[in-house]
């Protein structure tokens, strides 16, 4: 298990990363943290004629707050976001602390970084279905500038994304908030790809549900929001009747298939019990 | 070799309360090494001018080969050769057993004409590094003439069936009916209740942390080519080489460096082993050859996929009135030297009745082979699935007749030993009665069962799981000679050498690969010897340096590498005792060795050092008594004449089911454990523990996939699901002591007992946990979805 | 052609340079090109984590990064953790709590270990069995590696 060959150029600004991603073709591949890239390429899945390292670009890695919200830059690790979860950065925001821990495992979260998880585009990644869930933009820099892609548009399918070949991942912008949002998932083994992962964010006042968002991973090609059961918690009092009824709706609407991990129906049934868990736990914080 | 240089002593060794080594925790010798990144494993050896190898394997299950292109191999940068199976025209590999009911298969060192399981080595690559080699393979091309694949037994059994091998009938390469009973059925008709199985449990991969590997390389001075193999088996490899490449056994030496774990999977030979020392002989220059995870999970050996249909009859007292079974092993595609692949099968058989007392007993037995990697003895042999069924039977049968399921297991369990079963095995004595009721006493005062009839503030539900099983280890040549293997593993021979200032060197025929034999052999030498087990250095896994040995498998080593230790440890004591009382002016019966001295029993004052009695023997030659050779050794070979030696053990398990997810959690694992005297604690309850872990993960996780095709699917430990130290528990044992009367130190081997009973009492716990759901579960490993399913999901 | 890189790797103290071709994996430069066998192999894809070695204090998988990123960086390996003929006081309790069988997997549990230990100093048992799942141990029921692990937390807390 050792990979292709390949060539080696490192990047020491985004600017540079982009002009070699030009230079470099479309065989050229950015790496980051490289915990899903390398396992790929030692089994030579994936055999990139390049690669451009990007972990030296200091600048992109930062947690900040500002008027539009929480900005993640690309090469922040899981475990920095994991261990800031008390910073003023992530006020408002301890969903995402609390949810690094369920990726990987310690060494993995201390190379792997949110960028990296958002351009290999796992249905079940924890940062693709919080992006999904919090409506977060992904920014993105190509020789001809920067765009932003909202999270709902830029998953496409099984690790494909909106990503054109010669951009890059720059930040993740998450525009508000989630003081009552929570993850949970489930994996026959602690710290594997969830089976099913499901995430719920929470407008909650007085005990009622101004507004709720539910995301799902594990039952599509990629992470889907799921507004049947979103309509559910509308106006509804946050209570676990409430969650439930959303957790049946969520269950209901999905099209999940099978696999060795379980048939359709099992992975309904784990939609269901993770949203309830996580809406639980939303409420609790 | 970067680093400090240093050699960091292990901790401090105390004597057992009983004055002995045998029965202390002694650290362990090997640690130091191991812990300081020093421990020697295969692929930490390097050679000038070393090569790596990789194998071209097939990427289809059953397929005829049109054509095997290795020229754009040979153009790799970086490749220096590369072998097809008629460029290196070795011998095969051909296991046999001597029984009309087996049919011979040969194993080609690389696949030929035919490929019959996807990772079957069809040549070999040989280049610069690693990575060049893997290029190389990349560039071969393949031409195949698709065949049908049998990936599973039943199509492998159906009529017209493509035959894996030409020689086979309906694909089965055993089937044999050691214990036949025309008659039975009438006690089936007259039982007051008749309990039956169908039990199917899943392909494992035994998954040694180190992966396969060789390093082969020519010695022009001692004409020998010298392969260091991570085995368990060193001189078995020897032959298997020898053979193969048509070299005298005195040509070729097996060296066995450290290694990373075997469970089995490293007891037979592989191919690639073979076919790396003829490269190296070919070229006269080392080559390397190291297993990656994904070749290990898919192209190396497998386990445990079997299949039971059993039913037992009882009365209305729970008596077991009879026993009916019929096992199918699905084998893979070739039978593994020198074992065969009638090992599971031939296991299952044999020792079905287990613990309790069977008096009528019929069984068929069947290999079937399949278009997958071939099967190795696995820890425990089908005795983890024989306990299932077993355990499972009684579960049923109790619930049947309204008893008690422990009670029920009483009424049937061994008591009276020896006993000589319909089986023909003469179980020795053991404690099958006092673990069960001290498990499920221990169970009882620590609250589970008052637990278990409460609800739980999670809503998981809890269920309670026993399983009793005993466990046949020290398998003598006469135990091995039922077999009918062509080579008859057996007996062990040790070696004892004390040079001239006194210290000592043991060779053993066993391979330690982890058990800590470095330290334990050292023990029961060290009692023979009165010296302290650190003066003592264990040297193994060479054929150079021990005459003869059969390696570490089968739970062997303790019960026959130690009576050798302790034959040969007692032979150079005697002549110890000799010289030292020539020299102190006595009798040698009345010189007793005690704390490095040879000294009068009872005049203490008359004592010579050890040392000073070495230098006598080798550098004082003259002072020696008239007609006692010169030097200090002994050789000793130790062998068990009976059916072999029973451990025995009851596993008592808590789990607690989770409706919403299926998944089942572990509260509790208490163990209830005699392998007679334990020469070492400490290593004892670690091969406990590990054995545990190992079935848990047959119980509740790991499973080697195949699609319809034939292609693994489970080809990485993503998908492999080695449990974490998450899923395993805590595992509390309880030792009891019924000493071995023939093993020379009263130890039994205990190695597999951990794996053999947890499958059943985890599935036994969620059983439990399932009661009034109407759903068993008889099949492992227990998938979540299978739970969720029976708990009737979170409705 | 092979795509060589120039670098510069401190292990545990001592600096080397050397040139790597691009593709090779720190876990291959370390003990192959630099002889620090004590970092095994055991998976190739970061499951197993018998590689772990630590990247600037930081535990890394070492087969998931390659030789020429590490450029510059320091690395410690289990062969680091003793010093002067003395093993280190999670080295002792690994031998006394038995936490290690075959010893393929030790040095990465033990390099996870200190690690973890240098930033979180007060886990709880839970804790530490959590970050013990990141590796994989065939032989032990990983046990003896929980309890060995906790009782260097608790003496190092106590000797503070």
């Amino acid at each position: 298990m050792k990979p292709a060959p390949f060539t080696y150029h490192r990047a020491h600004d985004v600017r540079g990363a982009v002009e070699s991603l030009h230079e470099l073709g479309e065989d050229a591949k950015l790496i980051a943290g490289g915990q899903s890239l390398v396992a790929m390429m030692n089994f030579r899945l994936a055999r990139p004629s390049a690669l451009i390292d990007v972990n030296r670009i200091d600048a992109l890695r930062y947690l900040r707050r500002d008027g539009e919200g929480l900005r993640i830059g690309a090469l922040t690790t899981h475990h920095t976001v994991e261990s800031s979860g008390s910073t003023a950065a992530l006020a408002g925001f301890g969903v995402l602390s609390h949810a690094a821990r369920w990726i990987g495992h310690y060494p993995i979260r201390t190379r792997g970084t949110i960028g990296g998880s958002i351009a290999h585009a796992d249905s079940t990644a924890e940062w693709c279905l919080l992006a999904v869930l919090l409506d977060a933009q992904i920014v993105v820099r190509g020789q001809v500038g920067e765009r932003s892609v909202a999270a709902a548009d830029f998953f496409h399918g099984f690790l494909t994304t909106a990503l054109e070949p010669e951009e890059m991942i720059v930040e993740i912008l998450f525009p508000r908030p989630a003081p009552h949002a929570a993850l949970s998932e489930f994996a026959q083994r602690k710290g594997d790809f969830a089976i099913v992962a499901a995430a719920v964010d929470l407008d909650v006042e007085d005990g009622v549900c101004s507004a709720g968002r539910i995301a799902l991973g594990g039952v599509d090609a990629v992470p889907i929001r799921v507004p049947e059961a979103e309509s559910l918690l509308q106006g509804a009092p946050a209570t676990a009747e409430t969650f439930r009824a959303a957790a049946d709706a969520a269950a209901a609407a999905v099209e999940p298939g099978s696999d060795a991990h379980g048939d359709a129906d099992y992975r309904r049934g784990l939609a269901r019990t993770l949203i309830e868990r996580a809406c639980a736990q939303a409420i609790a914080v | 070799m970067s680093g400090t240089g240093i050699d960091p002593a292990p901790g401090e060794a105390t004597l057992s309360r009983a004055g002995r080594w045998i029965g202390a925790s002694v650290p362990r010798r090997e640690d130091p090494r191991l812990l300081t990144g020093r421990g020697r494993f295969v692929d930490d050896l390097d050679r000038v001018g070393l090569l790596h190898c990789a194998f071209v394997r097939s990427s289809v299950a059953a397929a005829g080969v049109e054509h095997l292109d290795l020229a754009a191999t040979r153009n790799v940068d970086g490749v220096v050769a590369a072998y097809s199976a008629a460029d290196l025209a070795l011998g095969e590999l051909t296991a046999i057993l001597e029984r009309p009911e087996f049919t011979v298969t040969s194993m080609p060192i690389l696949a030929g004409d035919r490929v019959r399981y996807v990772g079957e080595p069809l040549a070999i690559v040989v280049a610069e590094d690693a990575y060049a080699a893997e290029d190389g393979v990349d560039a071969a091309l393949v031409d195949y003439r698709p065949g049908t694949a049998i990936t599973t037994m039943d199509q492998a059994l159906e009529a017209g069936a493509q035959q894996v091998h030409a020689e086979l009938i309906e694909n089965t390469v055993l089937d044999l009916e050691p214990f036949s009973d025309p008659h039975i059925g009438a006690v089936f008709d007259a039982a007051a209740c008749v309990a039956e199985v169908d039990v199917r449990t899943g392909r494992q991969n035994a998954t040694p942390l180190e992966p396969r590997g060789c390093l082969a390389e020519w010695d022009a001075r001692d004409e020998q080519l010298v392969v260091h193999v991570s085995t368990q088996v060193p001189h078995q490899v020897r032959t298997a080489i020898a053979r193969c490449l048509r070299l005298p056994e005195r040509s070729v030496r097996v060296i066995v460096p450290d290694v990373g774990g075997g469970f089995g999977l490293k007891c037979v030979v592989g191919r690639e082993e073979v076919a790396a020392a003829a490269v190296a002989l070919r070229l006269r220059r080392p080559v390397k050859w190291i297993e990656d995870r994904r070749d290990s999970l898919t192209a190396s050996f497998h386990a445990r996929q079997q299949a039971y249909r059993a039913r037992a009859a009882f009365d209305a007292d729970g008596r077991i009135l009879a026993l009916e079974a019929d096992v199918r092993c699905d084998v893979g595609a070739y039978s593994v030297f020198p074992f065969t692949s009638g090992v599971e099968p031939l296991m299952a058989a044999t020792e079905l009745p287990g613990v309790y007392r069977v008096p009528r007993y019929h069984v068929r037995a069947r290999g079937i082979a399949t278009n997958k990697a071939p099967t190795a003895p696995y820890r425990g042999v089908s005795r983890p699935q024989i306990v299932l069924v077993m355990e499972r039977l009684m579960e049923r049968a109790a619930r049947e007749l309204h008893l008690d399921a422990l009670d029920l297991r009483r009424v049937n369990l061994i008591e009276e030993f020896p006993y000589t079963g319909i089986n023909g095995i003469t179980y020795d004595p053991g404690s099958y009665r006092a673990s069960l009721d001290l498990c499920e006493q221990q169970l009882r005062d620590e609250g589970w069962y008052d637990r278990r009839a409460q609800p739980t503030a999670d809503g998981t539900v809890l269920g309670i799981g026993y399983a009793c099983f005993n466990e046949r280890t020290g398998y003598g040549t006469e135990a091995f000679s039922q077999r009918k293997m062509t080579v008859v593993p057996g007996y062990d021979i040790a070696g004892v050498r004390m040079d001239s200032d006194g210290t000592v060197s043991l060779t053993t025929g066993t391979s330690s690969h982890g058990q800590g034999h470095e330290t334990t052999l050292a023990q029961v030498a060290a009692d023979q010897l009165g010296l302290p087990p650190t003066a003592i250095k264990v040297r193994q896994g060479d054929t150079d340096l021990v005459t003869y040995g059969w390696g570490t498998f089968g739970s062997r080593s303790a019960a026959i590498g130690g009576g050798a230790v302790h034959l040969a440890a007692g032979r150079l004591g005697d002549k110890v005792r000799i010289v030292a009382a020539h020299l102190l002016d006595a009798e040698a019966a009345d010189i007793e060795l005690v704390d490095g001295q040879a000294r009068h029993r009872d005049q203490p004052e008359r004592s010579l050092s050890l040392a000073a009695v070495a230098e006598i023997a080798y550098l004082r030659a003259h002072r020696l008594p008239k007609g006692v050779d010169p030097g200090l050794t002994a050789e000793a070979a130790f062998d068990v004449l009976t059916s072999g030696t029973f451990s025995n053990a009851t596993h008592g398990v808590v789990a607690a089911l989770d409706p919403a997810t299926g998944q089942a959690q572990i509260l509790r694992y208490f163990v209830v454990e005699d392998c007679g005297v334990v020469i070492n604690p400490r290593i004892v309850d670690g091969q406990v523990r590990g054995g545990v872990a190992q079935g848990i993960a047959g119980a509740l996780f790991e499973e080697i996939r195949y699609d319809e095709q034939g292609q693994p699917t489970t080809s990485t430990l993503i998908d492999y699901l080695v449990p974490t130290a998450t899923e395993i528990p805590v595992i509390d044992i309880m030792h009891l002591e019924t000493p071995c009367t023939f093993t020379e130190t009263g130890a039994k081997g205990m190695g597999e007992g951990g794996t053999i009973g947890a499958p059943a009492a985890v599935l036994n716990a969620v059983n439990d946990a399932l009661r009034g759901t109407g759903v068993e579960l008889d099949s492992v490993p227990i998938r979540p979805d299978a739970v969720h399913r029976a708990l009737g999901g979170n409705s | 052609m092979k795509d060589l890189q120039l670098i510069t790797l401190t292990v545990n103290g001592t600096e080397h340079e050397l040139v790597v071709e691009s593709r090779r994996t720190l876990a291959d430069v370390l003990r192959h090109d630099l002889g620090y066998t004590g970092t095994h192999l055991g998976c190739e894809h970061g499951i197993c984590g018998a590689c772990t070695v630590l990247i600037d204090g930081s535990p890394a998988r070492a087969c998931l990064t390659f030789g020429v990123q590490a450029d510059g960086c320091s690395i410690s390996t289990v062969e680091g953790l003793a010093s002067d003929g003395e093993l280190s006081d999670l080295q002792r309790a690994f031998s006394e709590r038995h936490a290690l069988q075959c010893g393929f997997c030790t040095p990465g549990f033990l390099m996870l270990a200190e690690a973890y230990l240098a930033e979180y100093p007060n886990p709880s048992t839970e804790e530490v069995r959590e970050v013990v799942a990141a590796n994989l141990c065939r032989c032990t029921g990983y046990q003896g590696i929980v309890e060995a692990i906790s009782d260097v937390a608790r003496s190092r807390r106590e000797s503070r």
